[in-house]
């Protein structure tokens, strides 16, 4: 087969960048589509989970036997259940946070589980277990996690890079940067110093976190669950219980929204011991409760921030220390805010310094781009106070100081083809830039950069003897991946859209595929998808060209169909996908395509986002009146779907910047545990987004195609600062802009 | 504890189930009738993804005991389309991309229908505070919104 | 728990008085399911009073309005003569929740749950509305503000329950109006809320005047003296200023999760200077 040795991006498209229908839409739309908690089986049991009402003791005994012995109930399981084998750093810090140890870190940390034959057995079941708890003193801010004298969750666990004199609640220290930032700021005409603060939010998927497990006596274990990846269930569960990875099989279930919360486990290790100790099936559904206290929300933040512009704009250098609690166990995505802290900037000098650090406080876990958004909330804010400062237009600012081709980027790669000055540019000329304003209402812009993933991908693509296609992927679709992906092999063999079924495997049906992380689905996926989709081309025409006695170099494929690749192949009428497959038992059997990668050239990603809102200055309530998304998708596959991501993470980053906080109180109790006072936007709260989505090619995919999902939520807490400050006329550097906050502001001002 | 013994209508169709007195209503349907469509979100009634409509009024299924349902008629996700044809509301959701992730869509659709059938013209305003405990994460409810207000008036065309 | 349904209300009266354990009401359900399910509440027993015909209906008695403790908040939007009478207490009502809850919940229910910050209490009480107790000594008529005693607790005895709610009879050029303030556009709790009602004279001048506050102490307050100082004035800018002060002075908040003390005290005035301007349009008054 004569296939262009050179992989040029591919420009022209029949099916990418039209708005097909969904495959899984009527599902959806009708309640058949199975999520998580919709699974059962027979036999069935109920698992619940005990938890901590302290925010730090230490576990003297667990008193199990009444429960156990309560009629109805088949299995207890607390940390003694789980064996005690040798885990490397982060396993075992999952194995700690699906059942605690020697202490209990958080409100909410599970300390037991049990599993009985009813809700209400269950419940009854928690009741009879007497945890004797000596409490500890406690510690959820993390500038007071860091003081010397700060309570101390572990000992010696900080990493080398930390300096000794600090406490032991700082877990690492990262660095990144070029040049000399206090000579660049000494250039300045205005150096803004300034301290953010950013309040822990969750994901709020709508749907709780819920498995069902079972194992038989053979040591074949079966999960279903909603889950953003299921081989890491499949492999955490594995480690964690001393079970080999092709013991445990796991299929994901349709997933109620994840958005980097549904990235690891809290529930699945101790369903699966249940369902073992009880030799029986255990279902466990979490409470909202359950989700807000005890699964993975972001870390809340406390970030510096120096920056010295000169009178005409230009950024002479930036410097941030940035400072995250990513609740009990290290692992903050410090690290990422660090470096993405000044992506959108084309910077001679600039530094940040990362402090991870550990509070009595749930683990956290991904939250879309995670680390990104409250980096770029005091980056951002801090250059638009700056502009304002000079009378400068805060667009003009960043097209002046924008990254681009070639860039030495803040975190040291160099950039290849970008999009920020075209998401800049758009929103310079966009009508809503130069739209009015009136009374007491504001304006604001922000960039934000995400990096994007690529990881490790499986396809299998399987075409049938009636010329139909089953694309085989393991990544659950978490809002329209199945769409895209059969849109691409749709595409790639010439066939219709409708004549390809993408189905999403359980882990022994196909080889490894990280989470569902990193915007890496339409990308990795889509890729290994399409390199699928051209294997079974070669092989079509390979089979083809010895029906025809030819070379298989004289074949080529074209419009769904192989052809001759020239009059010196010969004269052979085209053999369309659906002939080709139907005599594919006489021409050497089925036919298939595979690919397998772990994807690299992802694709950075920019978006700048331009929102106004009126402010009630008696109130301290921001109302957002109007929202403007610019964000390079590289090429948009599904156009309705990458809107929706824009949407999206607008959405939630404006929840993070108006309402959505952890509250804890004196005690180090959650105060907060349910929709009704974490308070995530609801449909009255919002306007319509309006979205500009450009296309500026990913050398890296062959369609183009970078990852959309996650920086639609880097630049909306700036931007929305940034307008609130324009409308009330004071600088808003704590998130959440709560009513309370902004008044305060107001009436101090 | 005894079970309580219950008749109820449920999508048209006449149900009896035993269910134990602190049974939500939205236990017994997913968990005693095998309908799973209505969601629980919170159990609290602050995200409406196990909306039903009893006697024709919208509710959340997680505030009414399984025990109230006698004698009552209920509709759910599950008797919307009529057979293989969609309600428009559940065609114009697919075909305007109205679901990302689709869980808290049964519940939407099921509230969105009770709106259309009270005010077949509604403001965006009346739409989104309607809509109001119907909490989505994925969409920004932009499109939600706008598949409601299509179908609105698609079906104000069509009478 | 034992599930009752009684079908008339000296049934439920029966009941409620008959029971040795912990036997609660069930109206709209809206409170009292969160609490069993939060494992607040483990109630031995619940009375369902929604099959008593009786408590499912709104009637016109003595020219006021009688709303049955089983009326949702969705049917009193729904009621056309009573959204014309009391329009602040149909909109407090219609706060309280989604549309969802607003499917099940009541107005005796946001009574008797007795949290501080029920929006439906403040309009009532500044509404004049009685509750009417039953009881197994027979009916009483209380004022409103007397059956909720701190949060969570009310005056009723052993055995009785709040049949309905009595909005009086409306003199000319009344109106009504409460707002509350909460941090999103729905689905919250009130931060602070106001009720205000007034009536005018054929000049504009206010007669009488009653404003009751929200979620800014243990229970609803009846600010008297707003009463009294709006009672013979014309609603001017100094008046509402005036009113705003008396408010947040009467105000003795908490700080907690929804809201500092500072913060509620000022929201108090705020919203009962809001509050008047809209009952004083209503009752017909023109600002000057």
């Amino acid at each position: 087969m004569a296939l262009d040795t050179k992989q040029d991006t591919r420009t022209e498209f029949k099916i990418v960048g039209t708005r097909v229908p969904r495959p899984d839409g009527i599902d959806k739309v009708t309640g058949r589509a199975r999520f998580g908690a919709d699974m059962s089986a027979p036999g069935m049991l109920v698992g619940r989970v005990l938890r901590s009402p302290h925010a730090h003791a230490r576990i003297v005994s667990i008193d199990t036997a009444a429960a156990a012995a309560l009629d109805g109930v088949h299995a207890v399981v607390t940390r003694a259940d789980f064996p005690d084998i040798p885990l490397d750093a982060a396993l075992a810090d999952i194995r700690d946070n699906c059942m605690a140890g020697a202490k209990a870190l958080y409100d909410g940390h599970a300390v037991a589980a049990v599993a009985a034959t009813s809700e209400s057995v269950a419940r009854q079941a928690l009741k009879l277990i007497k945890v004797d708890y000596e409490p500890l003193p406690h510690v959820t801010d993390v500038d007071r996690a860091m003081d010397p004298g700060a309570p101390a969750l572990h000992e010696g666990r900080t990493d080398e890079s930390v300096p000794e004199d600090m406490s032991p609640n700082v877990m690492a220290r990262y660095e990144f940067g070029h040049g000399d930032v206090e000579a660049g700021l000494k250039k300045a005409d205005r150096v803004l110093r300034r301290t953010y603060r950013t309040e822990a939010t969750h994901q709020g998927y709508i749907e709780p976190h819920a498995c069902l497990a079972q194992m038989g006596p053979d040591g074949q274990a079966d999960m279903w669950c909603c889950t953003q990846g299921q081989y890491m269930v499949r492999d955490t569960c594995a480690a964690i219980l001393g079970l080999r990875q092709g013991q445990v099989r796991v299929t994901a279930s349709e997933i109620g929204g994840g958005f980097g919360g549904k990235t690891t486990v809290f529930l699945e290790p101790v369903a699966l011991a249940l369902a073992r100790k009880a030799g029986r099936p255990v279902k466990m559904v979490m409470s909202r409760s359950e989700v807000l206290r005890a699964t993975g929300p972001t870390a809340s933040s406390s970030i510096d921030v120096a920056v010295g512009m000169a009178a005409d704009g230009r950024i002479t250098a930036g410097f941030a220390e940035l400072r995250y609690q990513g609740g009990a166990y290290p692992g903050s995505p410090v690290e990422l805010g660090a470096m993405a802290a000044f992506a959108p900037y084309d910077l001679e000098n600039v530094r940040t310094i990362g402090w991870d650090v550990v509070a009595n406080r749930p683990k956290q876990a991904a939250y879309r781009a995670p680390g990104a958004p409250m980096a770029a909330f005091a980056v951002e804010s801090a250059i638009d106070e700056l502009a304002r400062g000079f009378g400068l237009d805060p667009l003009e600012v960043r097209l002046r100081n924008a990254a681009r081709e070639g860039t030495r980027s803040a975190y040291g790669v160099t950039f290849p083809a970008i999009g920020l000055e075209a998401t800049l540019r758009t929103a310079r000329d966009h009508p809503h830039w130069g739209a009015p304003l009136g009374d007491n209402q504001g304006r604001g812009v922000a960039c934000g950069f995400w990096f994007n993933f690529g990881g490790n991908t499986c396809v299998s693509l399987n075409i049938a003897s009636d010329g139909t296609v089953n694309v085989t992927e393991g990544n659950p679709d978490i809002g329209g991946s199945r769409a895209s992906l059969s849109m691409m092999a749709a595409e790639e063999l010439g066939i219709p859209y409708e004549q390809v079924r993408t189905v999403i495997a359980d882990t022994a049906s196909l080889g490894l595929n990280d989470v569902t992380d990193g915007s890496r689905v339409t990308f990795a996926v889509g890729l290994a998808t399409i390199e699928a989709a051209r294997a079974a081309k070669r092989e079509m025409c390979r089979r083809v060209a010895g029906l025809w006695g030819i070379d298989e170099e004289a074949v080529v494929w074209k419009d769904g169909a192989a052809c001759p690749a020239g009059p010196n192949a010969g004269d052979h009428d085209p053999m369309t996908l659906a002939e080709i497959a139907a005599i594919a038992p006489n021409t050497g059997g089925p036919i298939a395509g595979h690919h397998e990668v772990n994807a690299e050239g992802a694709g950075v990603s920019f978006a700048t986002h331009m929102v106004d809102v009126e402010v009630d200055p008696e109130t301290g309530a921001t109302r957002v009146l109007r929202y403007t998304v610019f964000q390079d998708a590289g090429k948009a596959v599904h156009p309705d779907y990458v809107e929706g991501q824009f949407q999206g993470g607008a959405a939630q980053g404006i929840g993070w910047a108006l309402n959505e906080e952890y509250i804890y109180g004196e005690d180090g109790i959650l105060q907060n545990p349910g929709f009704l006072d974490y308070r995530i936007p609801v449909a009255s709260d919002l306007p319509m987004i309006d979205t500009v989505i450009l296309e500026i090619p990913n050398p890296g995919h062959p369609y183009g195609v970078r990852g959309v999902g996650e920086t639609s939520i880097v630049p909306p807490l700036a931007a929305i600062a940034n307008a609130v400050s324009a409308a009330a006329g004071v600088r808003m550097t704590d998130l959440p802009i709560s009513p309370p906050k902004l008044r305060r502001a107001i009436e101090t001002a | 504890m005894s079970k309580l013994h219950v008749t109820t209508t449920v999508n048209g169709e006449v149900q009896e189930f035993l269910c134990e007195a602190e049974e939500t209503l939205l236990d017994v349907l997913r968990d005693r009738l095998g309908l799973t469509g209505s969601k629980e979100g919170c159990g609290t009634g602050d995200c409406g993804a196990c909306s039903v409509t009893v006697d024709g009024r919208l509710i959340c299924s997680c505030l009414m005991l399984g025990a109230e349902a006698e004698g009552r008629e209920i509709e759910t996700i599950e008797g919307m389309a009529e057979g293989e044809t969609l309600h428009p509301l559940q065609r114009k959701f697919i075909d305007m991309a109205a679901l990302q992730c689709g869980i808290c869509t049964p519940g939407i659709l099921v509230a969105a229908k009770s709106l259309l059938e009270r005010n077949p013209d509604p403001t965006e305003e009346e739409a989104r505070y309607w809509l109001a405990g119907n909490l989505c994460r994925c969409t920004g409810y932009d499109k939600i919104i706008r598949a409601v207000l299509e179908t609105a008036a698609d079906m104000r065309e069509a009478s | 728990m034992d599930y009752h349904a009684p079908t008339t209300l000296d049934a439920a009266v029966d009941i409620l008085a008959g029971a040795s354990g912990d036997c609660r009401v069930l109206a709209g359900g809206t409170d009292l399911l969160v609490r069993m399910r939060s494992d607040m509440a483990h109630p031995d027993a619940v009375v369902d009073i929604k099959r008593i015909a009786s408590l499912r209906t709104i009637t016109e008695e003595d020219g006021g309005w009688r709303i049955g403790a089983a009326v949702c908040g969705a049917e009193m939007g729904e009621h056309a003569g009573l959204r014309a009478a009391w329009p602040g207490v149909v909109e407090a009502a219609q706060l309280i929740g989604s549309t969802q809850v607003q499917g099940r919940a009541t107005i005796v229910g946001n009574l008797c749950n007795a949290s501080p910050a029920a929006d439906s209490v403040p309009a009532m009480v500044a509404a004049g509305a009685l509750a009417r107790i039953a009881g197994p000594e027979g009916i009483r008529d209380v004022p409103v503000e007397e059956v909720p005693t701190g949060p969570g607790k009310t005056s009723l005895g052993h055995g009785e329950l709040v049949a309905s709610i009595f909005l009086p009879d409306r003199a000319e050029r009344s109106g009504d109006a409460y707002l509350r303030f909460i941090p999103r556009t729905e689905m919250d709790i009130a931060v602070a809320g106001c009720g205000v009602s007034l009536t005018l004279d054929e000049d504009g001048g206010i007669i009488r005047a009653r404003v009751a506050l929200g979620a800014v102490g243990p229970g609803v307050m009846v600010v008297a003296e707003a009463g009294r100082m709006l009672a013979g004035s014309h609603l001017r800018e100094g008046g509402l200023q005036q009113l705003a002060t008396i408010c947040s002075a009467a105000a003795r908040p908490i700080t907690d999760k929804r809201g500092t003390e500072h913060y509620r005290t000022h929201i108090a005035g705020v919203l009962a200077r809001r509050a008047a301007v809209i009952a004083y349009a209503r009752a017909g008054g023109t600002l000057e």
